[in-house]
């Protein structure tokens, strides 16, 4: 009963064949990346897990408008839960996934009450102070953690008792896109919801969203926790599928990295996160196999060159090709 | 037990400057008030007294008894209290018609529904189309806030106001900025309001105060010079040279 | 005893060079309102030239460390002029992306021609020679970063107080519009705040090579230090980043002195708890 309301609902908030394009495109997408790349399934298992941490910050930063540079924190905890509970509980994938998200969850609420109170540039201080003591108590937590070494010894069982996980990454990759595909469906009917209006509101205007009775603080906390349930996900995921935690899954560059690629797609659209994370990881790993340094010139012009010359991200090119063919006339 | 506002010895300072001095004043149930005075009198200062929106540094404020001066803004705002902004504070990037079902789907505590979508409740939507056609928004209504001149952005300041269905509306100059085409709109507005709700305005142009109050308080460097009927402020002495003398007419 | 006299002061040579790098942030993030996150790029350059002029070419100390400064605001200048100019317009997080960008080429060009390993300056041998202050024996070098931080604080306050470009400069952090309106040209003010700034972290990353050690990712490797000590000292404030780098210097010897399994934890949680309490720096009160 409870699951055919939610089919409805879903399929309301999906809306018309117009707006079940993109997700028959993304389907599309996946198939055909897995028959044409069979070599580089590992790579573009780590996309998608990657396109799962970029959607996650999207909700936060590109509808609430709350720019952190600490992403990273719930991403590694949530690795760290989700190895961890692998190695000494139960080697169950999706009983993983959810302990991961519940971590991720639980670290944005504690950190989200601190941290949704600060602006500006304090924020992004804060931000990465609290992964930078998330990232040291992991690597001195040794007996743990694995330290500096890293969490290793996860193995899953198979998924549903089902798919098992084989040696060349094809369960592994269709793992990672039903996450990110169930995770989509869920943030689009998210954002489609008062709730998701309300933080394109305070994204808009805090200061009119408190004059119209909406406690601002909590409602960041609140999407706050959410996409750091998300970040636990994708966390837990990548120390699945990867079967490795190291302490550099809290590192600030990647916490910039996730920000640059949804700066690059473009903030506030969901997909723009999923193009910003496809075109920057597709670069990084050609450059940086024809030469490791220059990849930064080629990320550092592109960074210059989409604020400067396209803000709204890449999404936005094909309207604003159209709009100058359109001026010309 | 009041009904109303009773605004009691209210002061603020900003570090040295003492922007409201002991200000007391009723509004009852009903009232048709306006606040005038020069600028930089602390009028839209009193305004974010009231509302939450600044903490008082003494004083005390009470709705219908009660007393609200700890609650923050967004408790009073849902005890039943809204203003509109001097300069327009709107959501630029969402439509006309998001920026008035916006405060509708708070009032009705909705927001933090996350399953349903935001336009899908028929009684809301219907009441948005009202507000939209009462202001002849309609043909803006899918338009980004952002893109609609600035007369066009004071009335979707009034009406998104107006949709929180407020008890005591405060409205700091609506008519500013407003082509004299469209100023009739905010009047009608404003007389077509239920007569249980309280209204502040304040407001530069004398003839809108003279339209819509039937009381007048005349603020003056954060204190209250003098509060009476139209036919008393007009007739008042001070006001009349406060009005020449700062230019005002 | 002797083990907190010797925090202090090797903290205090610590802080002395994170207020050298730090200082010229935190004027032009105060008064051109930007987030930059490429400041520390500047100190890199620096230390790469110096690296560079006396390691391939034999120049002294001295005279390598003048060059190179202005080398730095040479450099600088143009930088200003054609992109930091627009970037000013930007939101915020536009600043950050693009300032990240700008981070990222610097590290390609200096790593393009001196590659990524650590690019020592040589100094003159007598500043190793050891001074005896009675409680704590220390290399004359510190002894130098001290005294030219002292210096450097000083002209700094008596430039802000006491000249024209000094009141032209507050005029405009207080007020861009005003400052204009009085016929303040604005946009040279800036320029030469950034000039200034930009030559400052490079003298203090030359001066402090030693403690910070130049290579091609120290712009990102340091970017958040650096950022800690402009935040905790409020926007814009020499005193706040000068009493923020000294604070922050200490605290984090201590913490390596003292605790040296849990420091960086501890440093961390001292940084939480201060942004926690006063979000916009030391000196200012949350309002
Ligand atoms: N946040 C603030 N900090 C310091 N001073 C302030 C602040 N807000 C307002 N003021 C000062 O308080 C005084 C009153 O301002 P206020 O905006 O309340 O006047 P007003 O009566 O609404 O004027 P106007 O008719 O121009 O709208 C002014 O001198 C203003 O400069
Ligand atoms: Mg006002």
């Amino acid at each position: 009963m409870i699951l055919i309301s939610t089919i409805d609902i879903v399929r309301t908030s999906l809306g018309g064949t117009g707006k079940l394009l993109p997700v028959a495109i993304l389907i599309i997408c996946a198939f055909a990346a897995f028959w044409l790349f069979p070599y580089d399934l590992g790579f573009l298992t780590q996309m998608l897990i990657m396109m799962v941490f970029v959607v996650s910050f999207d909700l936060i930063l590109g509808y609430a408008g709350v720019a952190t540079l600490g992403h990273a924190a719930m991403y590694g905890c949530g690795a760290y839960a989700a190895g961890l509970f692998a190695i000494h509980a139960s080697p169950d994938p999706l009983l993983g996934l959810a302990v991961g998200a519940v971590i991720g969850a639980l670290i944005a609420f504690f950190s989200g009450l601190l941290l949704m109170r600060a602006h500006g540039l304090s924020l992004l201080m804060l931000s990465i102070a609290i992964t930078m003591v998330l990232q040291e108590i992991a690597s001195k937590a040794r007996d743990v953690t694995g330290g500096a070494d890293g969490l290793s010894g996860i193995s899953m069982t198979p998924i549903l008792g089902v798919f098992e996980f084989d040696f060349i990454g094809k369960t592994a990759f269709w793992y990672a896109f039903s996450v990110l595909f169930i995770i989509l469906v869920v943030l689009r009917v998210l954002v489609a919801s008062p709730f998701g209006l309300a933080l394109r509101g305070i994204k808009d205007s805090p200061s009119r969203m408190r004059a119209i009775g909406t406690p601002v603080y909590w409602r960041k906390v609140t999407a706050y926790v959410i996409g750091g349930t998300i970040a636990g996900i994708a966390g837990a995921l990548s120390a699945q599928i990867t079967s490795l935690v190291s302490v550099e899954a809290f590192n600030f560059a990647l916490s910039a990295d996730v920000m640059v690629m949804l700066i690059l797609g473009g903030a506030g659209r969901l997909y723009g996160a999923l193009i910003g994370t496809l075109v920057f990881m597709t670069v990084r790993h050609v450059a940086a196999s024809i030469d490791p340094f220059n990849w930064l010139f080629v990320i550092g012009f592109m960074l210059l060159a989409v604020v400067f010359f396209l803000p709204d991200g890449l999404i936005s090119l094909p309207r604003r090709v159209a709009g100058m063919i359109g001026a010309r006339k | 037990m009041t009904s109303g506002l009773r605004i009691r010895n209210l002061s603020k300072n900003f570090g040295g400057l003492q922007v409201a001095r002991n200000i007391t004043l009723d509004i009852p149930t009903g009232a048709r008030a306006a606040l005038i005075g020069p600028n930089g009198a602390g009028k839209t200062t009193f305004a974010n007294l009231i509302i939450g929106a600044l903490q008082p540094s003494s004083g005390s404020i009470h709705l219908d008894g009660k007393d609200i001066s700890q609650l923050a803004e967004a408790a009073r705002v849902r005890a039943g209290i809204a203003k509109t902004f001097q300069i327009t504070n709107l959501f630029k990037d969402l439509s006309v018609r998001d920026n008035i079902r916006l405060p509708i789907l708070e009032r009705e505590h909705r927001t933090f529904r996350f399953l349903e979508r935001h336009d899908g409740d028929a009684a809301i939507e219907a009441e948005v189309e009202e507000l939209l056609a009462d202001f002849r928004l309609l043909p803006l209504a899918n338009r980004l806030v952002r893109s609609l001149a600035y007369g066009q952005q004071r009335l979707v300041e009034l009406a998104l106001t107006l949709s929180l269905k407020p008890r005591i509306l405060i409205l700091d100059e609506p008519a500013a900025g407003v082509p004299s085409s469209d100023s009739h709109l905010i009047v009608d507005a404003i007389k077509r309001l239920p007569t249980d709700l309280s209204v502040l305005i304040i407001e530069h142009d004398m003839k809108l105060v003279f339209e819509v109050a039937s009381r007048i308080i005349v603020l003056v460097n954060g204190a209250v010079l003098v509060e009476g009927t139209p036919e008393e402020i007009s007739r008042d002495l001070r006001v009349r040279e406060l009005y020449l003398g700062a230019g005002h007419g | 005893m002797t083990v907190a006299l010797s925090i202090v002061v090797d903290g205090i040579a610590y802080g002395m060079i994170l207020f050298m790098i730090s200082v010229g942030l935190s004027v032009t993030m105060g008064l051109m309102r930007i987030v930059n996150l490429a400041h520390g790029g500047f100190a890199m350059l620096g230390g790469a030239c110096a690296h560079v002029l006396t390691m391939r070419y034999g120049v002294p100390f001295v005279p390598a460390l003048a060059a190179s400064v202005i080398a730095v605001i040479v450099i600088a200048i143009p930088l200003e002029r054609l992109v930091y100019r627009h970037i000013y317009r930007f939101s915020e997080l536009e600043q950050v992306l693009a300032t990240i960008g700008i981070v990222f080429v610097m590290i390609a060009t200096v790593n393009l021609f001196l590659g990524s390993t650590l690019l020592p300056i040589r100094m003159p041998p007598e500043v190793s020679i050891p001074i005896n202050l009675g409680f704590k024996v220390l290399p004359l070098h510190r002894l130098i970063v001290i005294v030219v931080g002292l210096l450097m604080v000083t002209g700094l306050y008596l430039l802000v107080e006491r000249t024209r470009f000094g009141i032209f400069l507050r005029a405009a952090v207080d007020n861009q519009n005003t400052a204009a309106s009085l016929g303040i040209d604005t946009p040279k003010v800036y320029l030469a705040a950034f000039a200034l700034g930009a030559g400052l972290a490079a003298v203090g990353g030359i001066l402090g090579a030693e403690l910070l050690p130049i290579e091609a990712y120290y712009p990102l490797r340091y970017m958040v230090l650096f950022l800690i000590v402009v935040t905790v000292g409020g926007m814009g404030s020499i005193v706040g980043s000068f009493i923020a780098a000294l604070g922050l210097g200490i605290l984090d010897t201590a913490g390596r002195y003292l605790l040296p399994d849990v420091g960086t934890i501890f440093f961390f949680l001292a940084i939480i708890a201060l942004l926690a309490l006063r979000p916009n720096g030391l000196l200012v009160r949350p309002s």
